[in-house]
């Protein structure tokens, strides 16, 4: 009974199917594509867009062109993009009235080829190549060692094996502090409640080593741990201007984590808000730095000048898988 | 005319069958199919503005004095590099336009590269035939990355110099090696000697793109060995059956429109929307930086693992042995590409995806384990990212820092659960409803059939 009727439906089917297209005439060629709808209105849509397109683009290189127009730029960009914009435009009308969509089937690819997979595997072993156990071996130590010598030129990059330069900064006894111009800083120019920025006298202030940020703190607040004691100059304590958390400059003093109304003063790093207390020998008290700041011993001389009594109580800078904490560096 | 043409390229290369089967290479339809052409027709645009790009830029840091027409920077001292950044926004007639243009172009490659990445992730299209497609795709994001902060770190302005110090600091953390890493890279201590920028300008300009170009090469050709994967919204779409819009005349138009509006997008945003005013950020020195600094988008994760972290360095005695840039700068992303390599070979250890050969696409409630995963990992990410923001909301709505901190530390565990809950539950739920709609309808069916039957 459902074969019966399964039967007729295919009839049906076929029959309808039959109907379809309209047949062909003597001498005509079943299409591939079938026809396109006739879409006048999108056609002149299409056309108008590309004119605007061409307008725009054209318009692009007057402006180029044309000099001393105001906003350059801005009327570049803008001329340029219109240009694609109709361009877009005028595609998308073509994609979606003027040509056919249509949705065709196809068959995915084989997801293996067995056959092929067995021939493959046959001819390698074959070869008799992969039963010489020994030849490969060798062929993998040769190469192997090829490798290696072909990346050996690759240390000549950088030192690579001499990690005391990261120790070492231009700082030494009786170095003067000078500020961004050159000229050496008096203890009496250093006022409360701002920082300023020291390099060493002659020195290149790009190195890490180099840069400090100074500070006067009233005498009452000083509160130096023993080791760091005699670091300061009359309340002027010398800190490394170089984050031990990732090496960026410590610009600010306070702000944003500690209001104006804070009691204490911080010296704040900008890109991971580590904070450290310039009262207690550059502490850290918030933040990701894992070391507390470099300090720098420092000293009125005669002239009122500040100088550098010796280097810092440790190493400047990022830290590094072994670095000593601690420890003057020569 | 044509058959003329099509006739001499056969003649000469044998290509007819092959452009026959490309002409009706099948693409299936669906709007989320196009996030990686994006990134495609975004990388077209960054190759075009930056070969522009190169002919303009000097790599060398020694120093000179400004001399040129921006009044506020006249007499500073800078690197040629900055300099000649900045006399390309300033002097080269369209040159601000290219190098916004290239700026905006990477911006949206990388977003679209991780869009296309969701889509893969959520509808399963990874799974097998396509784990290689997925493993290359993987690569060029976090090559993209590395490409991205390569070239804005290029103009040596002062935030890109910011950007160096940080990432030189990151190397430096890696245990053990972070040190002669860091010398090897640099040759020397930061800010490194001056080979330093030409190795950064050679592998940005020629190193990388090539092996992006290799890897798409590889990744596209992958994609069309196997064909693309589709939805099954009708019946006749199938694991074996392929239902799609040809190539020509039906696909052609389309993405080329879509090309068109990627590249209308970019120069609108290029010549319109500024990015990266380097003369407002002056040029970089070691001993400067600059509050609410922030590095382009895609880079927003990794300041907020390094903020997030709290502070402390593992240590033993006197030295410092793991320093704290590690866990969020360098830790932190391998666990995000790990897991992202690792995700097909665990979700079949886990046992919820067997060893099935799949062209049909799921949707995120079919799979409701992995889409569970997903939105944790996702949801983990995006916490971060948005903490490296938490000092411009400090700021902009007086939030105190320390505080938002505090709530992200707690956050970036409690998130990643709430959200894998919800999303577990919301795929079930919605696998329900679907169910006991389809049987309700079925049944409904029956009873009118036997109605009409009586």
């Amino acid at each position: 009974m459902s074969r019966a009727r399964g039967f007729l439906i295919g009839v049906v089917l076929l029959l309808l199917r039959r109907r379809g297209p309209r047949p062909l005439r003597p001498g005509e060629r079943e299409r591939i594509v079938p026809p396109a709808p006739e879409n006048a209105g999108a056609e002149l849509l299409a056309i108008s867009l590309l004119l605007a397109s061409t307008a725009c683009a054209i318009a692009f290189v007057a402006v180029y062109v044309l000099d001393r127009l105001p906003r350059q730029t801005q009327l570049l960009g803008l001329s340029l993009g219109l240009a694609f914009v109709f361009l877009a435009a005028a595609l998308v009308v073509t994609a979606k009235r003027l040509v056919v969509t249509e949705e065709l089937e196809d068959d995915y690819p084989e997801p293996e080829h067995p056959g092929e997979q067995e021939t493959v595997a046959r001819i390698v072993e074959e070869s008799g190549l992969t039963r010489r156990k020994l030849l490969m071996v060798a062929l993998g130590a040769a190469g192997g060692a090829i490798g290696v010598a072909l990346i050996t030129p690759a240390a000549s990059l950088g030192p690579f094996l001499r990690v005391s330069r990261f120790y070492r900064t231009p700082w030494r006894r009786g170095r003067r502090l000078v500020n961004e111009n050159g000229a050496p800083y008096r203890a009496a120019e250093i006022e409360q409640g701002t920082f300023y920025t020291a390099f060493p006298e002659g020195a290149d202030r790009e190195d890490l080593g180099s840069p400090l940020v100074l500070v006067r703190l009233p005498r009452g607040e000083l509160d130096l741990p023993p080791e760091n004691a005699g670091f300061d100059a009359d309340g002027i304590v010398a800190f490394s201007k170089i984050c031990t958390h990732a090496g960026c400059a410590i610009a600010l003093y306070r702000a944003p984590l500690f209001r104006p109304n804070d009691p204490k003063p911080a010296l704040v790093c900008p890109c991971h808000y580590s904070t450290f207390d310039p009262a207690s020998g550059g502490t850290v008290i918030y933040g990701p730095a894992g070391r507390k700041l470099p300090m720098l011993p420092i000293a009125v001389g005669s002239d009122g000048v500040l100088r550098a009594k010796g280097n810092f109580d440790g190493p400047v800078g990022p830290s590094w898988w072994g670095v000593r904490m601690k420890g003057p560096t020569p | 005319m044509i058959r003329r043409l099509v006739r001499f390229l056969d003649t000469r290369s044998g290509t007819a069958p092959l452009l026959r089967k490309t002409l009706r290479y099948l693409f299936p339809d669906h709007w989320s199919f196009l996030l990686g052409e994006v990134a495609l027709y975004a990388f077209v645009v960054l190759v075009g503005t930056g070969v522009f790009l190169t002919l303009f830029y000097e790599d060398s840091t020694a120093k000179v004095v400004y001399h040129g027409p921006y009044e506020p920077l006249r007499g500073r001292e800078m690197t040629h590099a900055y300099r000649s950044v900045l006399d390309l926004s300033t002097n080269v007639k369209a040159g601000l336009l290219i190098r916004q243009t290239h700026h905006w172009a990477a911006n949206v490659f990388i977003a679209a590269i991780v869009l296309h990445l969701l889509r893969i992730f959520f509808t399963g299209a990874y799974r097998k035939p396509r784990e290689l497609t997925y493993w290359l795709g993987v690569t060029m994001l976090f090559v993209s990355l590395l490409e991205g902060y390569l070239g804005y770190s290029l103009a040596d302005d002062l935030l890109s110099g910011m950007g160096l110090a940080i990432g030189y600091s990151v190397a430096m953390s890696i245990p053990f090696v972070g040190a002669n890493l860091a010398e090897l890279l640099w040759d020397g201590p930061f800010p490194g000697s001056h080979a330093f920028f030409p190795r950064m300008y050679i592998v940005h300009v020629l190193v990388i793109p090539l092996l992006l170009a290799v890897l798409l090469g590889a990744h596209l050709a992958l994609v069309a060995l196997k064909h693309h994967t589709q939805f099954r919204r009708e019946r006749r779409q199938s694991e074996r059956k392929l239902v799609g819009v040809p190539t020509f005349p039906g696909q052609a138009p389309r993405s080329l429109g879509l090309l068109a509006a990627v590249a209308a997008v970019l120069f609108l945003l290029g010549g319109l929307v500024q990015i990266n005013p380097i003369w407002l950020w002056g040029p970089y020195h070691t001993y400067l930086a600059t509050n609410g600094a922030q590095p382009d988008w895609y880079l927003g994760w990794l300041i907020g693992g390094l903020r997030l972290m709290p502070g402390f360095d593992v240590t033993i005695g006197g030295y410092t042995l793991v320093p704290n840039p590690f866990w969020g700068g360098a830790l932190f992303p391998l666990v995000v590409l790990v897991f992202l390599y690792l995700w097909p070979w665990l979700e079949r250890k886990l046992g919820w995806e067997g060893d099935g050969y799949h062209n049909l696409l799921q949707r995120p409630r079919d799979a409701p384990g992995r889409t569970a995963v997903g939105w944790a990992m996702l949801t983990w990410v995006t916490l971060v990212f948005v903490a490296g923001g938490a000092d411009r909301v400090d700021v902009m709505f007086d939030v105190p820092y320390t505080e938002q901190i505090w709530i992200f530390r707690v956050l970036v565990f409690v998130g990643p659960a709430l959200a894998a809950i919800v999303a577990y539950r919301s795929c079930i739920e919605l696998g329900r409803a679907e169910r006991s709609d389809r049987e309700r309808r079925q049944a409904e069916h029956e009873a009118r059939a036997a109605r009409s039957r009586a």
